[in-house]
């Protein structure tokens, strides 16, 4: 089931066109004395597959970068481009349908609907998008079986244990075979053990489904599982 | 609704409470409409049923016209003539306090709104039981309100002012009543007596006399020339309900108690889908960063708005129509449909407004809060 990582990275595609690319790209945050540089001119390019850890103190620009990756926020200057798409350069509608087609989300402490089972948390992003058909309900249930939760399938939220719901919050992400994965923190709300665990079945699933992955994290005990690790020190990328 | 539905279910206990509220209050909203067509048919059915589309009163009767003003022969006489009126006939109202004198029900104190008008005129009734109006006959047709007092077809009457004695000849089988009294129909003669509270012979110039000319127009006819040359002034026939004793009040009370229902309802949803929103806001901002467009969601939002309105709506007024049902008969009530589907109609629709404020601010909830650690 996992793929050595070199093989993915040998078949990267080295101008980045595959995966995710930044170039450049700075974001400041706040103005006048207040002002704040989150990012400072940073570049990353993530392969297909790829699975990269980004670690750093919090306050040192993480969560930016995944903002800006994700086009959750725009940059100040620099490009973001997912599978070649400018994505700093699409209007906000576009902006929107390719988070919702391209990008997939793994928030911290999973952050999953309180209304919703396991399987209508996978089948949500898709039902957002139209594309509720028989094909994705087999999906989720693949997916359900590849995070090993197909007991739970059923279950709401609050009936979850920790791992179990950063484990339906990365199918989650995987649902609408996204292009890019990006990871806030997956570990926050995890034992040592389980931290583990996760973050081995996240490298998985990016080998498997050739996802660019960008983890941040401030646990340096998790880089282990990643092919690639860089750090963040006040918004420059090492 | 993919999610509005799963919301619902899963926070039931928070929505069933908000929908018990609105149920209640559309319960609350079918009992003053059935209260406020109740007492309208009470206070004025008996002049919606003449057949006429205006009522011409002396002018310088502005309020209580039919206790105020008083029209002359020559004044029906003008009217009858005057180009775009079809028809115009002397109409006389009084009210009057009588008592059983012979009938089974003897002793009885009836209360009577009358009616007086020529028996050969088209505002005459037509009685479904006994027979109709005749001239100087001293005859009345009752109505069922009166008859519901145990009065029947051959019994007789006798005023307490002016003991002039009625005999009752005809039954129509309607209720139809006048300021919440059931209208007696009379001949002209027998009316004057009773009005001028008279026995015996009527001085000459009561013979001449009525309480407005009842008129059928032509549909936008000018009539201010003949209004002019008898000095009086034609209303509609809805314009005359307001000269009814106490229907103006009686509306205006209900029209306020049921605008404050509804600002109280709309206040309310507003209110409960204000804090909703406000509960919801991290999960609103995981669905933009899903890559849910704003739009999705505020569909989402409003469909579970609606569902529940309509829902609770729906229930209470079934509530509201089972009571009422039971209500008829013992209160000024009566269930028209229109009515009801108004009142609930309002409900949902103002509800929906109050709503629409609250998730208004599904947009101004920015998707970058999902990251971090905001929960």
């Amino acid at each position: 089931m996992t793929t050595p990582a070199t093989d993915h990275q040998a078949t990267a595609d080295p101008t980045g066109s595959g995966g995710l690319r930044l170039d450049d790209v700075t974001l400041a945050l706040g103005d006048g004395d207040a002002a704040v540089t989150a990012l400072d001119h940073v570049a990353l390019t993530v392969a297909p597959g790829e699975f990269v850890a980004v670690v750093g103190p919090s306050g040192s620009g993480k969560s930016s970068l995944l903002a800006v990756a994700g086009g959750l926020q725009r940059p100040t200057s620099g490009t973001v481009r997912i599978a070649g798409t400018e994505l700093t350069a699409l209007p906000d509608k576009q902006r929107t349908a390719a988070r919702r087609r391209h990008i997939g989300f793994v928030f911290q402490q999973s952050n999953l609907l309180a209304s919703l089972t396991v399987r209508e948390q996978l089948l949500l992003p898709l039902h957002i998008d139209g594309r509720l058909d028989t094909a994705a309900r087999a999906r989720a249930d693949e997916l359900i079986e590849a995070v090993g939760l197909t007991h739970r399938a059923g279950s709401r939220p609050h009936q979850l244990s920790g791992g179990e719901r950063q484990r339906a919050g990365l199918a989650r992400a995987l649902m609408t075979s996204p292009t890019v994965l990006l990871v806030d923190e997956p570990t926050s709300a995890l034992d040592r053990v389980r931290s583990a665990e996760a973050v081995r079945l996240i490298a998985e699933q990016t080998h498997e489904h050739g996802t660019a992955t960008v983890m941040v994290t401030h646990d340096t005990a998790i880089m282990d599982a990643a092919d690639r690790v860089h750090e963040m020190v006040d918004g420059r990328l090492s | 609704m993919f999610l509005a539905l799963r919301d619902l279910r899963f926070a039931r206990g928070r929505f069933a409470l908000m929908g018990a509220v609105v149920a209640l209050i559309a319960v609350l909203g079918v009992l003053l409409s059935g209260l406020a067509s109740g007492l309208a048919d009470a206070g004025i059915s008996g002049l919606r049923a003449l057949p006429v589309t205006h009522m011409a009163f002396d002018e310088k009767a502005t309020s209580e016209q039919f206790s105020r003003s008083t029209v002359e022969r020559e004044d029906w006489q003008a009217w009858s003539t005057a180009p775009g009126v079809e028809r115009a006939e002397p109409f006389g109202n009084t009210l009057a306090n009588a008592q059983v004198t012979q009938g089974a029900k003897k002793g009885e104190q009836v209360n009577l709104a009358v009616f007086g008008m020529a028996p050969d005129s088209p505002l005459a009734p037509r009685p479904g039981k006994g027979e109709g109006l005749e001239e100087g006959s001293a005859g009345i047709v009752i109505t069922q309100e009166i008859a519901d007092l145990g009065v029947e077809v051959g019994d007789v009457l006798t005023t307490d002012k002016s003991e002039v004695r009625l005999r009752v000849v005809g039954l129509v089988d309607e209720t139809v009543s006048y300021g919440h009294i059931g209208v007696a129909y009379t001949d002209l003669n027998t009316w004057r007596h009773l009005h001028y509270g008279l026995p015996g012979d009527l001085p000459e110039a009561a013979e001449r006399q009525a309480t407005a000319v009842a008129l059928t127009l032509e549909p936008g006819a000018d009539v201010t020339a003949v209004e002019k040359a008898t000095a009086t002034r034609a209303d509609t026939k809805e314009t005359t309900f307001g000269a009814s004793p106490g229907y103006e009040a009686e509306s205006s009370t209900m029209a306020l108690i049921k605008g404050f229902l509804y600002a109280i309802s709309a206040l309310v949803v507003g209110a409960f889908f204000t804090v909703w929103t406000v509960q919801r806001k991290a999960e609103i901002a995981l669905l933009k960063a899903l890559g849910a467009p704003t739009g999705y969601i505020l569909r989402d939002a409003l469909a579970q708005v609606v569902a529940v309105l309509v829902g609770a709506t729906a229930a209470g007024t079934a509530v509201g129509l089972a009571l009422g049902s039971a209500m008829i008969g013992k209160a000024p009530f009566s269930l028209s449909a229109p009515a009801i589907a108004t009142s609930s109609g309002l409900l949902v629709l103002l509800g929906t407004v109050g709503a629409v404020v609250a998730v208004r601010r599904i947009t101004a909830v920015d998707p970058l809060t999902a990251l971090g650690a905001t929960r």
